[in-house]
């Protein structure tokens, strides 16, 4: 297991919010190439949402820029405050990764502990109370269900205070309605935060982002972004959005590979 | 409610049959008393001979517990830095499994000469003899942490130390646990072996002194104080294990 250099007790960082740039971004697996030289912008307080198909790399471009990559990859992260990204990003995956002998109101607080400052379980209880949790706060996870465990696990990344949030597909996991509550939750809670949404579902990427990009080929590359109207969350059922999906599905290759007429 | 009835009674019906199995085979092949003695007879020894059959049962329970107690410690001593630095691995590992590769029965001898005919050599085989099973169930807990729980602690700006002592050590202790439960099930033939080969005291000393003088029930009786025994300390330590880890997934839980 590696272990990084990183800042132990980050300090408190302005919330202010910058700008993060990646340019030529390289990862290779095996000598093959995810992506090669890749260009990535992450508007100051903005929700960025990254579509792709399986397997193209959005996972690895999101791992590059949480510090989790170590392996053949080059590139460089820059931000708009001129400060070092470590350190002061939050990371949710798609699966809650609560562990399972610590209760709900303890996995909040984990990052504190793993960076042995003293919890503010304050802090915590209001997180817990603002994702609907308060009531399951000193039961362990397994007690839960899929929904209230993700809940938790956005909790756990709010707790952590950093101005960049990365999410890995975070509610893919779940079913359509606790999906759409989700959702809202995110939306409502990550809003002034810098945030970059891993998804595969176009609707999802509609609903909640300032901007939707999508990463497609090998080596992967980005389209342009496509910015919907609206405030987040949008509406999926109205008519410009479902339009857009289809323009989404047609830029991840759908009609290619399905031959739905256009 | 029946369900419930049934599982009380379960080990009691389980306990019958082989008795009445045994009593069964005595009287169809009509074994002698000095081969095969009858439950009976066993039975009426086991409570004529109590006390010296307590006696020596003492140090026998006194053995076991502590050689589980060394060897699963020092088990988990080997593990952790196993665990925890390449080079430790790289260089325990394989002497771990040489000294696998030597049989454990034929050093016994060897330990009491080393360290006498006390308890000592003793605690010492049945130490040794869980000291690997330990060793390498802690090691595969400690080795097979969740990914994505490290990749948290490294967002998180988790130190190294920490992060053992809050995420992998507490992840490994299931797998702890069974390495465990296969050392109370194997520490008693290492204090009985140990017992064997050379001591005064101990119901391995007492079967060999019974059994050369042909004394079967007697032999019974002792494995039977040493079943029951045997079989209470596995039965504790299952359950003090399942309610120390409350959140492992237990589908199959035996004691329903």
């Amino acid at each position: 297991m590696r272990n990084k250099a990183l800042p132990v007790d980050p300090a408190p960082v302005p919330h202010t919010g910058f700008d993060v740039c990646l340019r030529r971004a390289c990862v290779a697996f095996d000598g093959q190439d995810i992506f090669h030289d890749l260009d990535l912008d992450l508007p100051a307080n903005s929700f960025t949402c990254l579509l792709g198909p399986s397997g193209v790399g959005k996972s690895t471009l999101l791992r590059y820029l949480a510090g989790l990559v170590d392996d053949a990859a080059s590139g460089e992260i820059t931000c708009s405050d001129s400060l070092n990204l470590q350190g002061r990003v939050a990371y949710m995956a798609q699966q809650d990764l609560l562990l399972p002998w610590r209760s709900v109101r303890e996995n909040v607080v984990l990052g504190a502990v793993l960076r042995g400052n003293r919890p503010d379980f304050a802090r915590a209880d209001a997180l817990i109370a603002e994702t609907g949790l308060s009531d399951a706060a000193h039961v362990r996870p397994t007690a839960l269900s899929g929904g209230m465990r993700q809940r938790a696990a956005l909790a756990r990344t709010l707790m952590e205070d950093r101005p960049v949030v990365l999410m890995d597909e975070p509610f893919s996991a779940l079913d359509p309605l606790n999906r759409l509550r989700l959702q809202d939750l995110a939306a409502r809670v990550l809003r002034g935060k810098t945030v970059l949404l891993v998804t595969h579902d176009p609707l999802e990427a509609l609903r909640l982002g300032d901007r939707v990009l999508v990463l497609r080929g090998s080596p992967a590359r980005l389209q342009d972004a496509i910015i919907p109207d609206g405030d987040i969350p949008r509406d999926v059922t109205d008519p410009d959005i479902l339009h857009l999906q289809g323009e989404l599905l047609r830029l991840l290759g759908a009609y290619d590979q399905t031959g739905i007429a256009s | 409610m029946n369900n419930r009835l049934l599982t009380l009674m379960r080990p009691f019906i389980i306990i019958a049959v082989l008795i009445a199995a045994w009593q069964l085979f005595v009287i169809l092949t009509g074994a002698p008393k000095y081969m095969l003695p009858a439950p009976m007879e066993v039975l009426q020894t086991l409570i004529k001979r109590s006390d010296v059959l307590f006696d020596h049962a003492r140090y026998t329970i006194a053995e076991i517990i502590i050689g589980l107690f060394a060897g699963s410690m020092l088990g988990a001593l080997a593990a952790l830095p196993m665990a925890l630095f390449a080079p430790v691995r790289f260089w325990l590992m394989p002497m771990l499994l040489v000294s696998q590769a030597v049989p454990f029965f034929a050093i016994a001898p060897l330990l009491v000469l080393w360290l006498g005919f006390g308890m000592a050599s003793k605690i010492a085989m049945a130490a040794l003899i869980i000291f690997f099973p330990v060793t390498v169930a802690f090691f595969d807990g400690l080795s097979r942490t969740e990914p994505g729980w490290l990749d948290l602690g490294r967002t998180m700006g988790a130190n190294r130390w920490r992060l053992l002592a809050h995420v992998r050590l507490p992840a490994a202790l299931p797998a702890f646990a069974s390495g465990f439960r296969v050392a109370t099930a194997v520490a008693p033939i290492g204090a009985i072996i140990g017992e064997w080969v050379g001591s005064s005291h101990g119901l391995g000393y007492l079967m060999l002194h019974a059994n050369a003088r042909v004394q079967i029930d007697m032999v019974f009786a002792c494995l039977l104080v040493l079943c029951a025994f045997s079989i209470t300390l596995y039965f504790l330590v299952d359950r003090g294990l399942r309610a120390a880890l409350p959140w492992q997934p237990d589908s199959l839980a035996p004691h329903r």
